[in-house]
């Protein structure tokens, strides 16, 4: 699959809606409703990730970015509304039919989640171990060279409790990566990582697209990442509870005319300033 | 600079606005005066056409400052009177346009009420329904992973079960050699005292045997653990719950249940009868040990009238007891552990309930199996 030519060429979308003649569509999210008890979070999401692409939700703090990531995985159960990857209804889906789905899916959380009472190469391992027939030696084979990827070579018996923070972040990404997932998720992948391991991260992102052709969703509010690594996104708004704006970041910033997204690329310089706003 | 106090004075001079004149120190480790009588000053009275506040005779100030400003601010917007800042030191005029410049979301601030006793009684029935059907689902759950454990297909570590076994079986065993030999001890002293009276010391055997046998070995074992092994799988499942191990679990399409609660019922499970029957020996022993010293007791005719007490039913139903009690134990732990909230207080919350939960069901089924052991003859 020539997906660098094809990455050359697509061009961004203005509108969350693919153009025909794009790249499929992977993940489709339709009429999301989110909301817990009564309070809703955010209403009436309509989306569509593309196979390959790195998806960007955006948006400032507590708008409720996390828990649409959450409400993709299943974690928490929509309101109202349907997610839909390749085409099957992920919301409707019975137990056995989520969790097959789920084992295509490798997710990197905010604070890393590393089992703690394993090491990480068992870490890494586990879900070689559940999902394959791979002997206990090639497991931990894999599990050194998905370690080594992430530059963790040589820690493979340490704890995630000996290791910092930035490591066990890497780590994690190595465990996401186990089974050469289809999708990645990312929850805040430079939470908490200095400005140079957060760009040696983007610069990781890219290379995983490339080489496992994997589609990446990534939850984050660092505007360096998503100007470096986004092809398309959704901008999630705290007032109006919704999706203001989708697309690429790079279109958004030279054309879009609403002042809340504006205000949020720009970090708040771009004409309106604390004082007035 | 000298300390001085703080202090304010409100003066009308002849433009008809009003002068709140702030000098001295106005730090919050001392004694502020209070804002009231400037407020009062400002709603009562004519209405001046302009609120300035004066502080060229200033001297260190901090947060204690701004508290003041922020309230004469917030009468003055309700009266509409407009606020001079222009006197005050550049940093306070900026500190309190800065506190002012993002208005105050409508919404966001949560109501403050006392909920009247009708509510509270439903809110508190609603809670204590949600815990009842979690624990009634997680209770289907595992009989789901118990049959996928028969058929093989359950997804759990066998190293995990072993560590477990470790963890609430030999690890246990200090703890509840020392509270069984003790409650044999309590019992015997306790039976001797009467038993004496009546020149039937030999009994004291008897009273302890049975007793120790049939229930508080099963019970203090069962309540050891609540506090021991039930309480620490709770703060570990809680922890995990708010490090979202638990999550990353489900998304890789591995069911927590199998993986984390299973090994941890089976292993209470497996040990609770074993961990029984240790205690049931040296709670006998305690017995021993005061009869033989305080009643002269020969070790010999202790051990006969032992022996010759109890039956393999009491024991065998002191066993049973105390299998039940850790299947409770165990699921009072887990369901505490996987329904925790996602902070740190929160864990602690999940292990008191643990044990409390632990504890309560422990007793009820005591009682429970008293009246159908009495039924039942045994």
């Amino acid at each position: 699959m020539s997906l660098e030519s094809e990455l050359e060429t697509t061009g961004a979308a203005g509108s969350v809606l693919p153009a025909p003649g794009e790249r499929p569509p992977h993940i489709t999210v339709r009429d999301l409703t989110m909301a817990f008890g009564s309070f809703v979070v955010m209403r009436d999401l309509n989306f569509v990730v593309r196979r390959g692409d790195i998806f960007v939700i955006m948006g400032g703090s507590g708008c409720g970015k996390s828990t649409l990531l959450k409400h993709l995985l299943g974690l928490i159960e929509p309101a109202r509304g349907e997610i839909f990857y390749d085409g099957f209804n992920f919301t409707r889906a019975d137990a056995d039919e989520r969790e097959r789905m789920l084992r295509r899916f490798g997710v990197l959380y905010q604070r890393g989640a590393l089992w703690s009472s394993m090491t990480l190469a068992e870490n890494v391992g586990l879900p070689l171990g559940e999902f394959t027939d791979l002997t206990p030696a090639q497991i931990r084979e894999v599990a050194c060279l998905k370690l080594a990827l992430v530059g963790l070579k040589g820690f493979e018996d340490y704890y995630p409790s000996d290791i910092s923070g930035g490591m066990q972040k890497r780590a994690a990404l190595a465990r996401a990566m186990a089974l050469d997932p289809e999708i990645l998720f990312f929850d805040e992948p430079s939470a908490g990582l200095d400005p140079i391991s957060s760009r040696l991260l983007d610069e990781l992102i890219l290379e995983l697209r490339q080489s496992l052709g994997a589609t990446i969703v990534i939850v984050t509010h660092e505007l360096p990442s998503i100007f470096t690594v986004a092809d398309n996104s959704i901008f999630l708004d705290t007032e109006t509870r919704t999706a203001i704006a989708g697309g690429d970041p790079k279109e958004l910033l030279a054309h879009s005319t609403n002042p809340t997204v504006r205000k949020f690329l720009t970090r708040g310089e771009g004409g309106t300033t604390l004082q007035n706003g | 600079m000298r300390e001085s106090t703080a202090s304010m004075s409100v003066s009308r001079p002849p433009d008809s606005s009003l002068v709140i004149e702030l000098s001295g120190d106005w730090q919050l480790s001392r004694t502020l005066p209070s804002p009231v009588p400037a407020e009062r000053e400002i709603a009562a009275g004519p209405k001046p056409a302009k609120v300035r506040l004066d502080g060229r005779r200033l001297g260190h100030w901090d947060s204690g400052l701004l508290i003041f400003i922020d309230a004469i601010a917030t009468v003055c917007r309700t009266q509409q009177v407009e606020l001079d800042l222009s006197l005050l030191p550049s940093g306070v005029a900026r500190l309190i346009q800065l506190a002012e410049a993002v208005p105050e979301r409508k919404g966001a601030r949560a109501e403050k009420r006392k909920a009247p006793f009708l509510e509270r009684v439903g809110v508190g029935a609603l809670s204590a329904w949600s815990v009842a059907q979690g624990f009634v689902g997680l209770v289907g759950e595992i009989t789901i992973a118990f049959s996928k454990i028969i058929r093989g297909t359950a997804r759990y570590r066998r190293v995990d079960v072993l560590e477990m076994v470790q963890d609430c079986g030999a690890n246990a065993l200090g703890i509840v050699t020392l509270i069984s030999f003790l409650v044999g001890v309590i019992l015997a002293f306790m039976g001797a005292v009467q038993l004496q009276q009546f020149g039937a010391s030999i009994y004291v055997a008897d009273l302890v045997a049975i007793g120790i046998v049939r229930e508080m070995g099963a019970m203090m074992t069962g309540i050891i653990m609540a506090g021991r092994t039930g309480a620490s799988f709770a703060a570990q499942l809680g922890t995990m719950k708010v490090t979202e191990e638990i999550d990353a679990l489900t998304t890789m399409g591995i069911s927590p249940v199998e993986f984390l609660v299973m090994p941890r019922f089976i292993a209470l499970v497996l040990m609770m009868p074993l961990l029984c029957l240790y205690s049931d020996l040296l709670g006998i022993a305690g017995g021993a040990a005061v009869g033989a010293t305080m009643l002269g007791i020969p070790l010999k005719l202790y051990y006969q009238e032992t022996v010759a007490a109890i039956t393999l039913t009491q024991l065998f139903g002191g066993l049973f007891k105390a299998t039940s009690y850790g299947a409770l134990v165990a699921l009072a732990g887990c369901v505490s552990g996987m329904q925790c909230g996602a902070s740190a207080s929160a864990v602690g919350d999940a292990t008191t309930r643990a044990v409390v939960s632990g504890i309560v069901l422990i007793v009820a089924a005591c009682g429970l199996f008293a009246v159908v052991f009495n039924v039942l003859g045994i």
